[in-house]
């Protein structure tokens, strides 16, 4: 069971995409878990070939437990199947709560893949998911299917309020849990600057007017781009404190906060952010929200984000003083892009401005770090060709 | 085929609007306010709609002119015109 951000302790298996002897390489998906944050496609980490399926769907396994066992290059996957897989599963010690787990039945919409979007209207209309979702041989369940279903059916007498109330306290209590680590583990020191954007924001408004909407760049991408390229600057930002040390990440993979709909947040990662080009940036950035959007993240959209950024802008906020999500050792917030007067040339003109704050770990960096690595995001931004 | 009228477009709009947003009750939204205030809908999910929309009427929104299009009235204003011009 991978970790699936921070917060997670546990998953709730859903189905395999996989059969035993299937080769399997890297990255493909090849089961589907519940996590707080909605159905999530698991990739595999190693290549080889499928021995047995050791989880079964709607059962509860803590993250390290084993899903299934893989034979790499040199084993027979029959013989790796054969092998006790006992000693290894780590579920053993919850295994006194498993009646406790039977006696609250999970939701029946835990248990189908469907957009929380979907998930909501369904709860709201009183469709039954799972039903839907046999009937559709287990395709995820959108939005449109909800709709369509409640207005051929009946309306259910008991809309499952409680199924759902209680996957949002779940998540609720994962990012407590988190961030009430985060305060009690971390020493965090907090630093903003104002950043002129003016030249920023016409230069992205001249290289939108010549392109089709699909292509467009929001000025998110461009500050993203640029903080990317700061933490190459300054990579003591960049990375997890993990068993008493930091450990820096050589990528840079920014984990985007992303509010869901129905509350709470998640933090997806745009991963190699400062290997992409400012229009693949973009793509990627509105590849991974309308994934959000829709349930269908993968894995490795939420294993392993080096530094987190949140944009509040868009809700009239100007600073933002963000909260650290562990083990990872810095936040990036950035507010709204807003007009003010200035003083340039000794002149009072107006331009856009924009507060870029940072909340870094103080037992990895002191503020001077932090200083040098807002007046590069400061140093890229005024060059946005270069970006 | 004819160009869709006031209705049509409105309903456009809402559809778009519905995949990203499906909880929003265009009976209390006030024509004549903030969209994206109302609605909680960020840049990206305003984008998106815009997106929708160019697909659905074959109308594209250019950014220079996002301040008219910031409320529903003025959206639908916006595309009706622009509708009946191409």
């Amino acid at each position: 069971m991978p970790s699936l951000g921070a917060d997670m302790e546990a998953g709730t298996f859903i189905e395999w995409n996989i059969a035993p002897g299937q080769a399997v390489k890297r990255g493909d998906v090849v089961c589907v878990v519940e996590t707080e944050k909605g159905a999530v496609d698991v990739e595999i980490w190693s290549t080889g070939t499928v021995a047995r399926l050791v989880a079964e769907p709607g059962q509860r396994i803590p993250v390290g437990g084993i899903l299934a066992l893989l034979a790499v290059e040199g084993e027979t996957w029959q013989a790796v199947a054969a092998m006790p897989a006992a000693p290894a599963v780590p579920t053993a010690p919850t295994a006194p709560a498993a009646p406790a787990e039977a006696l609250h039945p999970s939701p029946a919409p835990a248990l189908v893949r469907s957009s929380p979007a979907a998930r909501k209207r369904a709860e709201e209309l009183g469709v039954d998911v799972a039903a839907l979702a046999a009937k559709k041989g287990g395709a995820p369940i959108t939005l449109a299917d909800v709709e369509a279903a409640a207005k051929t059916a009946p309306r259910a007498s008991a809309p499952a309020v409680a199924g759902e109330g209680a996957a949002r306290t779940g998540m609720r209590q994962a990012i407590a849990a988190a961030m009430a680590r985060s305060k009690r583990e971390i020493p965090h020191y907090y630093l903003g600057c104002e950043v002129d954007v003016e030249r920023a924001a016409t230069w992205l408004e001249q290289f939108n007017a010549g392109r089709p909407i699909g292509e467009r760049v929001l000025f998110a991408a461009l500050a993203f781009k640029a903080i990317a390229l700061a933490l190459r600057d300054v990579p003591d930002l960049n990375g997890v404190f993990v068993d008493g040390a930091f450990r820096p990440s050589a990528a840079i993979h920014l984990g985007v906060v992303t509010s869901l709909r129905e509350g709470g947040v998640i933090n997806p990662a745009l991963h190699d952010a400062d290997k992409l080009g400012v229009p693949a940036l973009m793509a990627a950035l509105r590849d991974l929200l309308m994934r959000v959007r829709a349930g269908q993240l993968r894995s490795s959209d939420l294993a392993d984000a080096t530094t987190t950024v949140t944009n509040l802008g868009d809700l009239g906020v100007e600073t933002v003083y963000g909260v650290i999500y562990p083990p990872q050792v810095a936040l990036i917030g950035l507010g709204r892009v807003v007009a003010r007067p200035i003083v340039r040339e000794q002149q009072i003109v107006a331009s856009r401005m924009l507060t870029v704050t940072l909340s870094a770990d103080h037992r990895v960096t002191d503020g001077m770090t932090g200083a040098r690595f807002l007046s590069k995001v400061r140093e890229h931004l005024a060059q946005p060709e270069a970006l | 085929m004819n160009a869709p009228d006031r209705a049509a477009i409105r309903q456009a709009v809402i559809d778009a609007v519905l995949t990203i947003a499906p909880e929003a009750d265009f009976e209390t939204v006030v024509p004549t306010k903030s969209l994206r205030e109302q609605l909680d809908l960020d840049s990206f999910d305003y984008l998106n709609v815009l997106i929708a929309l160019a697909k659905r009427l074959q109308v594209e929104v250019p950014e220079a002119d996002y301040g008219k299009v910031d409320t529903l009235d003025g959206l639908i204003g916006y595309l009706a015109e622009r509708v009946a011009r191409t």
